[in-house]
């Protein structure tokens, strides 16, 4: 009997721990990842260029990624595509079981080269992971504004800081790690500024304590975060965010305001913070437009969408596993549960083997985790209340907030496809990928109720919905797919 | 004395376009969706406004009228809402239509013609000329004209700018209202069903697009229209590139086919925003949304013919959308003769946001028994391309 072909689109601790599962179940695996190295964004590796003598010294848990890493990428059943992206997934006709069809291109994306390739596997696993979370305030749209993401992606990535002085704000436990990055890289970070209250951090993490227990590496984790900021005497504050950046042409300073607990700002409480840059999360915001391409269902939280799963890691779509942050923003521990979960049973593995009890466990305990950290650090509802009417929304398209408020509450423009086209909001290169929440959330409070059901045949207007879900060059589409290199697989 | 009350029923372009003239013709209007407004076949299309395209006869004469309505319609709403209007991005930019092959070309030459006889500006473009309006189009051509009357509109926000004139007009809008079926008194239609409650009117006009066919028969008269598919790409924002509607001379043939397997053909155009837009695909599927990439892959063929140089632009998003289809190619306006107070307008096809001006004009003089610009016999209701089929309404779910 030939192995089921399993393929596996991310190669972070979900997609990487689920193609070692199903290389042990069995399978032929096929791992993808947009990089040229595996480990996502929490294993960011230096490029080999670089020759980084002590890779580890940024990193958490390198040594057993590492060990995964070379056991996975070594196996003779196991095919690497660094530098590939997915570009589509083609859904079957109803009577063909099984996943979607998967297209990609396989070359770095700057490249002219690529080739475009096809794959029909017996089940895909989706591990893309999130990105982040940016809410607008006025002046976000400048120079030496990141992400924090983004600016950690630059530490640990590339060793470049963004800048001398900066500002680490926001809210969630992933400010610490991203300020420790900047020590480390050897910016100095004026203040980390938490925008939930004491209170609201503190109810969220002190209640059922058990359950972080389970989550002693990442408090440990923290703890060490903690320090490094405390031997840097970095200024930590809660309830307390920045509400605008200024400066010419690019950021010079910022100002910062003390926060309720709904996120409404305290008059007078404003100050301002000389910086060079800024660095600014708001959580995590889920890849969820493969899913959506396969037709994966999704369930609401109230921390967002994400992908609705089983115990064993199966979504609604025949075939189609789904692992890590796409289920919820649960950390590297759970991510790397999930996935090896959904490898062995995609593989082919027994659902019921007692090995799994272990790994269910630690899926759980994560879960929990999770919703703990979204009850601790929760989006306040009176955030908006930093917008002026000229704050920009839309980065890509310049669409500014009055705009938006205008086609919403215009019954003639107020349905989400017209909203976009007439406004522009999620229009440009990013695709709706930083806006699109925040649009959505903003149109359904200045809208008030939804305005009719979804239309038959046309795709719901989810911020979510890319059928094209990486560029394509028209030449790259025009020739076709190359061949179907694990067709006789 | 009590004024004639009117239920549109589809907030589409073409039922906002209704509803406009039928309010500025004093009478009560209420326009019903199932969804939000515009949000269905108006929001996933180019925006055309097209006379290039069509073969001298009955919809040339409607594509003629609407053409010449667009600008005092739009003028006329600027002076009420000047904002919205700013946002229909009425673009008279002209089309040019490249011949790639030497049948296609002398196609072309006899198909322009006709429609210069028929009163259509169609300019003979040598390859200087050609190179000269669009510097990246393809050297190997066959032929070239210009149609300087065809024209483009964001297509959303020109329903969205016909509607917001409507409703300050007095018109009323219900979305998320779904009609479930009609209510008859004395042998005629009286009211609409709704989850919301019972819509009572003296016409109720079929403005429902592609789904006009299921809604007609829910009223007990249905009609066959039909869902084909077309889909296309957008890149990312460019400088300035196309500066006209560049489109291949086949796409008029695939525009007259009625086969139901894929059809691509090139129509290239840049937006305001900065985008190409590249079209086009025809498929009978049904109200499958599916994306396929070897459809994407004929339209992106097809216009790397045209237009060699833009291999290396990165397309960044594709949408899909259905057309209102009818087996004859031809609209369906007027009064349905089996059912008294059931009116129709649709059945466009890909032409809907073009013709919906036109469209309104002819129904409202139809409604109020007025002469109309145009002879209105070819888009009859009673014909048999729209009744004939209808003892198999199930054929299209099955196909």
């Amino acid at each position: 009997m030939t192995p089921p072909h399993v393929t596996v689109v991310g190669a972070g601790p979900a997609g990487l721990a689920a193609a070692e599962t199903a290389l042990t179940a069995g399978a032929e695996v096929t791992l993808i990842d947009s990089a040229e190295q595996p480990g996502g964004q929490y294993h960011r590796m230096l490029p080999d260029a670089y020759a980084a003598v002590r890779p580890e010294r940024l990193q958490h848990g390198w040594r057993a990624f590492d060990r995964r890493r070379r056991r996975v990428l070594a196996h003779p059943r196991c095919t690497w595509w660094p530098d590939t992206t997915v570009w589509a997934l083609e859904r079957l006709a109803p009577h063909e079981p099984g996943p979607p069809r998967v297209h990609v291109l396989c070359g770095p994306a700057d490249g002219a080269d690529r080739r475009r390739l096809r794959l029909d596997p017996d089940a895909l696993v989706l591990a893309v992971g999130a990105h982040d979370r940016m809410l607008p305030f006025p002046g976000w749209e400048l120079p030496g504004v990141f992400t924090a993401g983004a600016a950690q992606a630059l530490a640990k990535g590339e060793r470049v800081v963004v800048g001398d002085r900066v500002v680490v704000a926001g809210t969630g436990p992933f400010l610490l790690p991203v300020a420790a990055s900047l020590l480390e890289a050897g910016s100095r970070v004026s203040a980390v500024l938490e925008a939930n209250v004491t209170a609201t951090v503190a109810r969220g993490w002190s209640q059922r304590p058990w359950e972080l227990a389970a989550q002693a590496g990442k408090a440990g984790e923290l703890a060490e975060y903690t320090a490094a900021l405390i031997r840097h005497r970095v200024p930590c504050r809660t309830g307390r965010a920045v509400i605008e950046a200024r400066g010419d042409g690019r950021v010079e300073e910022v100002v910062t305001a003390r926060l309720r607990g709904d996120w409404s700002v305290v008059p007078g409480s404003e100050r301002t913070i000389a910086v060079d840059a800024v660095c600014v999360t708001h959580g995590f915001s889920p890849q969820l437009e493969l899913p959506v391409a396969a037709g994966c269902a999704l369930r609401g939280s109230s921390a967002g969408e994400f992908v609705d799963v089983d115990d064993d890691q199966r979504t609604s779509c025949p075939g189609v596993y789904a692992s890590g942050e796409i289920t919820g923003i649960a950390g590297a521990p759970a991510a790397r549960a999930e996935g090896a979960l959904a490898g062995w049973v995609a593989g082919g593995g027994d659902p019921a083997a007692p090995a799994l009890r272990h790994l269910r466990r630690s899926r759980d305990q994560g879960r929990a985790f999770a919703e703990r950290l979204v009850r601790a650090h929760p989006i306040g509802a009176a955030w908006h209340g930093w917008l002026r009417p000229e704050t920009v929304v839309c980065r890509c398209e310049e669409t500014d907030y009055a705009s938006i408020c205008r086609a919403v509450t215009n019954v003639a423009s107020a349905a989400a496809r017209v909203a976009k086209l007439e406004t522009r909001a999620g229009l440009g290169p990013c695709q709706a990928r930083m806006c699109g929440p925040t649009v959505a959330e903003l149109s359904a409070r200045l809208r008030g109720e939804p305005l009719g059901r979804p239309v038959e045949g046309l795709p719901a207007a989810v911020p979510h919905h890319r059928p094209i879900a990486q560029p394509i060059r028209l030449g790259e589409l025009a020739g076709g797919p190359d061949h179907i290199p694990n067709d006789t697989a | 004395m009590k004024r004639t009350r009117v239920a549109v029923l589809g907030a589409g372009i073409v039922g906002a376009a209704c509803a406009r003239e039928l309010v500025l013709a004093g009478l009560q209007v209420t326009v019903v969706d199932r969804g939000g407004a515009a949000q269905a076949t108006t929001a996933h299309g180019e925006g055309n406004v097209l006379v290039s395209d069509k073969a001298p006869g009955p919809e040339l004469e409607l594509a003629q009228l609407s053409r010449r309505l667009w600008p005092q319609v739009l003028a006329d709403i600027a002076e009420r809402s000047a904002h919205a209007v700013r946002a229909v991005e009425w673009e008279p930019k002209g089309g040019i239509v490249v011949a790639t092959t030497d049948a296609g070309a002398v196609e072309l030459s006899r198909f322009a013609d006709a429609q210069r006889a028929a009163g259509v500006r169609a300019e003979v473009l040598d390859a200087d000329a050609l190179a000269a309006a669009e510097p990246l189009v393809t050297r190997d051509h066959t032929g070239a004209l210009h149609y300087p009357d065809d024209a483009q509109v964001q297509p959303a926000a020109a329903a969205a700018a016909l509607l917001t004139d409507a409703l300050q007009g007095g018109a009323e809008l219900r979305t998320g209202c779904e009609v479930l079926g009609g209510v008859m008194r004395a042998g005629r239609l009286t009211g609409v069903r709704t989850p919301a409650g019972l819509i009572e009117a003296d016409m109720f006009v079929n403005a429902a697009g592609p789904w006009a066919g299921e809604l007609a028969a829910r009223l007990g008269a249905p009609v066959d229209v039909r869902p084909r598919r077309g889909d296309v790409l957008v890149t990312t924002p460019l400088p300035p590139t196309v500066f006209h509607k560049v489109y291949d001379a086949d796409y008029v043939g695939a525009v007259g086919s009625s086969a139901e397997e894929l059809q691509t053909s090139a129509v290239v155009e840049s937006t305001r925003g900065g985008s190409v837009l590249v079209g086009s695909s025809r498929r009978r599927v049904g109200f499958d949304d599916s994306l396929r990439p070897e459809v994407l892959s004929g339209i992106a063929a097809k216009a790397l013919r045209l237009f060699p140089g833009l291999a290396g632009v990165p397309v960044m998003r594709a949408y899909g959308g259905f057309r209102p289809y009818v087996p004859d190619h031809l609209p369906i306006i007027g009064a349905d003769p089996r059912l008294t107070g059931l009116w129709h307008a649709g059945g466009h096809e890909g032409a809907g946001i073009g013709l919906s001006v036109g469209t309104a004009r002819l129904l409202r003089n139809l409604l109020l028994d007025l002469p109309t610009e145009i002879d209105v016999t070819a888009f009859r209701v009673d014909r048999p391309a729209v009744l004939g089929a209808t003892a198999h309404p199930a054929r299209e779910e099955t196909a």
